[in-house]
């Protein structure tokens, strides 16, 4: 494993931030780091990093254990920290050739990486311009740039997206899509479709403890809407179909989303979650109800996301 | 050591970076001879040597040294770039090493800025360039130990003027500790010895041997020792507290 977690744990004071945290990736992995704000997401990922001690646990990345040999931990890791943070008086250039000499690059390998990092972060443009001069975008590409210098084999970026416009955030996933074969990623969101779009395991953490764990599609099907059929008709139809979808087996209720203009909408749940998909449309032919759209809800992550960490 | 140099030496240019350098430089310089001059009373001494500049460093360094120092860390905080120092891989000794040497080089810049000082006194007369040197050693390790308390003092907050005034006040009760004015605040109620102790950290004290060109075994020692203390004190708060 490049990166496993054991048992973390962080107190502030009489508070717990971060509560028997434990998890693992490898090479391949990209895992979403899921939770409203204030759950402990940052503070978990800093203690990986290194910045935070932990009140209990450890994270080993490639082999090296944060709390015995921090720098060596440092050294595997690259990092981006919440808010992405940088020497705003530096220009690109003076910023990375900082880093590249803390991070013992040298000579045409330094080179090499350094021309690689700009060119994957498209900063040619800016590079002798000081980080006070750049935008929110510009700024992010260059913390990113920081984080990908020394290419590491575990990259944990809190909130790489956080703050970014449509095609920035588009820019910035398909850059983290392009690296994931070949590093363990954690990242941390409260974007629910950068989960989907990006990663192949989520975790979802409330009020510092692990409250779910595993692929999006597994998380999608905790939704209770995981599996269910929406229906769009005609409004006069409407209660047809319900006499007819309501006493089959597999079905457990039929709801009336929305009515107007003559078109209504209904979402027929499942009983058992499996797909009863099959079985609706069987049904409406046989009854000769015309249906104008029929679609098999995967579930939302939303709504399981909300279900879980919603406080009561 | 290395990693301690490289982040000097960032330091060092984000000084350059800002106008604080120019500012600071252009200051001191004015008010370490403008007081050297006028109220040293430099010519009308009639001597060829420069006590009456170097006399008024303590007071110079007392204001304006925490004025460098007070960014050190304050700004890391503020800035949250403390999270990407730290976690780069170096350790808490070489980012504090680093910082410091990078704030004693700038005031090494600024008091090597006053050599026209020097040329004056050469021109004038021929004063005994061995206690100039000796003096400007001392004012050198001196404006080092304010700048590892202010250091220290900054790494204790997020806010940049806090960390420069209490800097500052910092420096000032280590000037003044050889007066009454704090030693009687400790005699009231301070064994003897406690107010000796009090009375042995005053820099002005050791100073007054060091404007004469007189920079003895104990005043080294003292400086250097002050400067450690801060450093590894400093080393300690960035550990404890990084956020």
């Amino acid at each position: 494993m490049l990166l496993d977690v054991r048992r973390l744990s962080r107190h502030f004071g009489p508070i717990t931030a971060v509560d028997d945290v434990s998890f693992a990736v490898d090479r391949g992995g990209v895992l979403g780091f899921l939770g409203p704000n204030g759950a402990g997401k940052t503070t978990t990922m800093r203690m990986i990093a290194g910045f935070l001690a932990p009140s209990a646990g450890t994270a080993i990345v490639c082999g090296a254990d944060v709390g015995q040999d921090p720098v060596a931990v440092k050294r595997h890791l690259g990092y981006l920290p919440e808010g992405a943070p940088l020497y705003i008086d530096m220009t690109p250039a003076g910023f990375l050739e900082f880093v590249a000499s803390v991070r013992r690059l040298h000579g045409g390998h330094r080179r090499q990486r350094i021309a690689e990092v700009v060119e994957r972060m498209q900063l040619e443009g800016v590079w002798r311009q000081r980080i006070e001069t750049l935008s929110k975008g510009y700024r992010r590409r260059v913390a990113l740039a920081q984080a990908i210098l020394h290419d590491p084999d575990v990259l944990i970026l809190d909130e790489p997206t956080d703050g970014l416009d449509p095609n920035q955030k588009h820019e910035v996933r398909e850059l983290i899509h392009a690296m994931a074969a070949t590093k363990a990623i954690v990242i941390s969101t409260h974007i629910l479709e950068e989960v989907e779009a990006l990663c192949n395991r989520a975790i979802i953490i409330a009020r510092g403890r692990i409250v779910a764990d595993g692929t999006p599609e597994e998380l999608r099907a905790r939704s209770d809407r995981h599996n269910a059929v929406t229906l769009r008709l005609a409004a006069d139809l409407a209660q047809r179909a319900t006499d007819v979808l309501r006493p089959l087996p597999d079905v457990a209720a039929v709801e009336m989303l929305a009515q107007s203009n003559g078109v209504a909408d209904l979402l027929v749940r499942p009983a058992s979650g499996r797909s009863i998909t099959a079985e609706v449309g069987a049904a409406l032919r046989t009854s000769h109800i015309d249906v104008d759209e029929l679609h098999t809800e995967r579930g939302r992550l939303d709504d399981v996301f909300r279900g879980i960490t919603a406080v009561p | 050591m290395r990693n301690a140099l490289i982040i000097a030496r960032r330091e060092l240019v984000a000084y350059f970076a800002s106008p604080l350098a120019y500012v600071f430089i252009v200051i001191f310089l004015g008010l370490a001879g403008a007081l050297g001059f006028y109220i040293g009373a430099f010519f009308a001494r009639g001597q060829a040597d420069l006590t009456s500049f170097f006399l008024f460093h303590p007071w110079l360094f007392m204001i304006l040294v925490p004025a460098i120092g007070m960014r050190l860390w304050a700004e890391e905080r503020r800035s949250g770039t403390i999270e990407l120092l730290m976690t780069l891989p170096i350790t808490p000794i070489e980012a504090v090493l680093g910082k410091f040497l990078a704030a004693w080089a700038f005031t090494t810049i600024a008091l090597a800025l006053t050599f026209p000082m020097w040329l004056t006194v050469n021109f004038l007369g021929q004063p005994d360039n061995g206690v100039i040197v000796a003096s400007y050693v001392g004012s050198w390790l001196m404006a080092g130990a304010f700048l590892a308390l202010s250091a220290c003092i900054s790494a204790l907050t997020k806010n940049q003027v806090i960390a420069f005034v209490v800097g500052a006040a910092a420096s000032f009760l280590f000037l003044m500790s050889g007066l009454d004015l704090v030693l009687d605040a400790f005699r009231a109620w301070a064994p003897g010895y406690l107010v000796d102790l009090v009375a042995s950290l005053s820099f002005l004290t050791h100073f007054a041997s060091v404007a004469k060109g007189v920079i003895g075994l104990p005043t080294v020692v003292f400086l250097v020792s002050l400067m450690l203390l801060c450093l590894f004190v400093n080393t300690q708060v960035i550990e404890i507290e990084k956020a």
